[in-house]
């Protein structure tokens, strides 16, 4: 049996003293593209976060790799070869274009070069000296994920990128992970769209309360269809 | 000779000079502090202390070790820096997770401490510290001490070089970020809590560069930055603290404007930067180079 | 809230009965002293503890009326009642215009706005004829107050200043448990939300320091009488700062603290006052460690302390003080920018 790359296992977590993870569990394997679906709230991001070591208050088990995360700070969980692509982007806006691309250090080798992510996101050739911030939503997002793309990092979290973006853009970066996905990167998605999750991904895993309480292959979304609406409430 | 406005122009160049040199100090001093505040939150209340260590640190490497003024400028940055760095680890780093008026008071009472220690250990009327480049040169207009010249140029470099390094290199782009989103820069692999701790040592250095810039100027003294940090408190309120080219602007401008003070109204000379203080904030409170929050 | 009640019915009675009989124990011109600090650290307090605005600039408001207060009675023959009056007014007028400017900025900004303030009080104090320069004006008489009580007599004085500060206490006291100290502290937890509220932030920020400002001078001008003294000190950096250390080592927001944290720090000078250069770095001292170790002062600490055994005494009976004391702890510890 192949080993998983990401193996979670009763992961909890807590902001503060609200306890948010309640015993996630779920596997990515290496080459795969996974979701986690589920409802605002569901906990989703915050396994993200836990994963990434960014969540004050942690327990449970993470394995990348073979090698234990739980226990170890952020920055050294980003070495082993994880990165992270927030909600929200993080574009920076005292850095201009360019310096939010390559602001994240190399970690391993293997990412793309410079020219092969203009290959993939043209526009942020042209925007280079533009300040980080004055992009619009969908280029930010593109160069969110661009920057993640360099650092040599295997498997990708990339957090509900296709949030308040307009139609044809949600496309393009559909396309985008599928490219990326030839190119053999591993990606952990998360989604409330279970649309455009079933165009891009392998698998999906539902969150609710903080916990996986489903998994559904991409081949048995469509015979899922009503219960996975009634899992997301739409 | 001509003269502006019934006042000599030696006087008026003379004081332009010390507003220059004043300037140099609230410059380095408010850069430091700018730099700490933005990745740490933390105005260090200590930095006026730090200042005054720098300034003893020389006299020290030169009284007991017999190291000259240029070793100095180089050892007590490094020395005062790593002692800022013992004081984060320490002390400062304890206060991220709560309100950061603690770091305030904390800062606070270490600047008491400091400058008690001192003043107990070589009373506080002051050390002198023998000028490295005494003379000058006659410009016909004035006469321009080369120390004076030395200062005012070696300080505008360190400026600016510490400029170049935050808004144009790699290093200085990690600074930005962290300043923004500390969390989310170091989950891109960045020992984000190491980087606070070398950026307030390095704020430290600046201001114990700073001081050693100063002993031959003023004597060497306890009190010598207690005082000083008052000034450069509102210099920083006045620039506003978001931008570092700001800074370096608004502490020279102000020392400059405080000169010419000292010409034309020397009864206003003490409080001329508080008054311009008040008026702007009455008119844009985040500062000339701040942005709203 | 009966039980926090009880304690704070018995703390003031403690107080009165200590107030009253102090003097048969203890010299009358180092409680007076106290008191005049205790109700200085007061008046800061209502800002910091009860607005969340730290003022690091307090001693001009202390000073300067000090100052006024001992120029009229000493140069114009004013009534000591006059001069402290004068000088509570004086220090409310300042505290109209230093306020006005300082509220602009909030949290670290403003403790530097108001101590930058406090220091152009300072050098206009340096430079002014009237304050005596680097001397200060000294030999204030004790004049007769409305030619009756002789104050020359420390025992007759230290009541007048006992009375003087109970007023000052009892009033910042009825403020604090007023509906507009209920605003205050809705500012303190949460400024955005007391304003879309429909509360006029600004304006009630601007009431509680002045009133901070000309309680603080009521104690400055105070004083003067009892020391027939006014000097720089008072008006310097220095003071500013040990009225913040008087306020963090009592405990901040608490009613109290303020009142033993001023007790505390003028024993300490009184008692140490022959090692001179040490007071300040022990000054110093009890800065870092309460910053680092006690921080909701001593009053605080005792009161969490005393509520945690009362809770697991009479488990489920939250008295009030638990809560009101974490949620200053909540908005002291958690506020992010």
């Amino acid at each position: 049996m192949v080993e998983a790359q990401l193996a979670v296992r009763d992961l909890h977590g807590w902001y503060g003293e609200s306890h948010v993870l309640h015993g996630m569990s779920f596997d990515v394997y290496a080459g795969e593209v996974v979701t986690l679906l589920g409802r605002n709230g569901a906990g989703k991001t915050s396994t993200m976060r836990a994963v990434m070591g960014m969540l004050p208050k942690r327990q449970g088990s993470v394995h990348f790799e073979g090698k234990e995360l739980i226990r170890l700070k952020s920055d050294r969980i980003a070495r082993q070869g994880l990165a992270y692509c927030p909600e929200e982007r993080g574009i920076f806006a005292s850095l201009n274009v360019r310096e939010n691309l390559v602001l994240p250090p190399k970690v391993k080798d293997g990412g793309l070069s410079i020219e092969q992510i203009y290959v993939l996101f043209p526009n942020l050739k042209e925007r280079g000296n533009s300040q980080g911030t004055k992009l619009s939503g969908g280029e930010q997002q593109m160069l969110a994920i661009a920057r993640i793309l360099r650092t040599g990092a295997k498997l990708l979290l990339l957090d509900e990128p296709t949030e308040g973006l307009a139609p044809v853009i949600v496309q393009q970066i559909g396309n985008t992970i599928r490219k990326l996905r030839e190119q053999g990167f591993t990606i952990l998605l998360v989604e409330q769209n279970f649309r455009f999750a079933g165009t891009v991904a392998d698998r999906h895993y539902v969150v609710e309360h903080g916990k996986v309480v489903d998994m559904i292959p991409n081949s048995a979304i469509e015979r899922n269809g009503e219960k996975l609406k009634s899992y997301l409430g739409v | 000779m001509f003269e502006l406005i019934g006042v000599p122009p030696q006087a008026l160049f003379a004081q332009l000079l010390l507003g220059l040199i004043n300037g140099a100090f609230y410059s380095l001093l408010s850069l430091g502090l700018a730099v700490i505040f933005g990745l740490m939150n933390v105005i260090n209340f200590a930095h006026g202390a730090q200042y005054m260590m720098g300034a003893f640190c020389a006299w020290m490497l030169l009284n007991y070790l017999g190291v000259p003024y240029w070793g100095a400028l180089v050892l007590s940055p490094l020395v005062i820096g790593l002692f800022g760095i013992l004081l984060e680890r320490v002390l400062i780093s304890r206060l991220y997770d709560v309100d950061h008026l603690y770091g305030l008071l904390l800062t606070f009472g270490l600047a008491l401490i400091i400058e008690g220690l001192f003043r107990k250990q070589y009373g506080s009327s002051g050390l002198p510290y023998a000028n490295p480049i005494p003379g000058g040169a006659n410009l016909g207009f004035m006469f321009l001490p080369w120390y004076r010249a030395w200062v005012v140029a070696f300080s505008l470099f360190v400026c600016l070089g510490t400029w170049f390094v935050v808004e144009k290199t790699q290093l200085g782009s990690y600074l930005r970020a962290a300043t923004e989103r500390p969390e989310l820069v170091q989950a891109f692999g960045i020992n984000v809590p190491r980087m606070i701790t070398l950026t307030y040592g390095f704020g430290v250095g600046l201001a114990a560069l700073g001081g050693v810039l100063a002993a031959p100027i003023y004597s060497v003294n306890p009190v010598m930055g207690a005082n000083l940090i008052i000034v450069v408190f509102a210099v920083v309120v006045i620039g506003g603290m978001g931008s570092i080219m700001g800074s370096i602007v608004t502490g020279f401008g102000l020392g400059v404007i405080e000169g010419f003070t000292k010409v034309f109204y020397p009864e206003a000379s003490n409080t001329v930067i508080f008054v311009i203080m008040a008026v702007v904030l009455m008119v844009r409170p985040q500062g000339l180079y701040g942005t709203p929050r | 809230m009966s039980m926090s009640r009880n304690w704070r019915t018995l703390g003031i009675a403690a107080m009165v009965l200590l107030g009253l009989g102090a003097p048969l124990v203890i010299y009358p011109v180092f409680l007076m002293n106290v008191l005049c600090f205790a109700l200085f650290a007061c008046a800061f307090n209502l800002l910091i503890g009860y607005v969340g605005l730290l003022s690091f600039g307090h001693a001009m408001f202390f000073g300067f009326a000090s100052y006024l207060c001992a120029h009229g009675v000493k140069e114009w023959g004013w009534d000591p009642l006059v001069g402290i009056a004068a000088g509570t007014a004086v220090a409310v007028a300042l505290g109209v215009i230093a306020g006005a400017i300082a509220i602009r900025r909030q949290g670290i900004y403003f403790a530097m706005v108001t101590l930058a303030l406090a220091q152009m009080v300072y050098f206009f104090c340096l430079q002014a004829r009237f304050t005596g320069g680097e001397d200060g004006i000294q030999g204030v008489p004790r004049r007769h107050i409305l030619g009756l009580l002789d104050i020359a007599n420390d025992l007759i004085l230290y009541y007048v200043v006992l009375v003087i500060f109970a007023a000052g206490f009892l009033l910042v006291y009825r403020t604090i448990h007023s509906p507009f100290g209920q605003v205050l502290k809705a500012i303190r937890e949460n400024e955005t939300r007391a304003m879309s509220l429909g509360y006029a932030v600004d304006r009630f920020k601007l009431i509680a320091f002045v009133l901070s400002a000309g309680l603080s001078g009521l104690a400055g001008a105070t004083k003067a009488i009892v020391f027939q003294l006014a000097s720089l000190t008072d008006v310097s950096w220095q003071m500013s700062g040990e009225v913040v250390l008087m306020t963090l080592l009592g405990g901040m927001g608490t009613i109290f603290g303020p009142v033993i944290g001023a007790a505390l720090i003028v024993s300490m000078q009184n008692y140490l006052a022959s090692l001179d250069e040490w007071v300040v770095v022990i000054q110093g001292v009890i800065f870092v460690a309460a910053v680092l170790l006690f921080r909701r002062g001593i009053v605080g600490e005792t009161i969490v302390l005393l509520a945690r055994r009362c809770q697991r005494q009479a488990a489920g009976l939250e008295g009030s003080i638990v809560v009101e004391s974490a949620a200053l702890d909540r908005r002291l510890t958690s506020v992010a920018p």
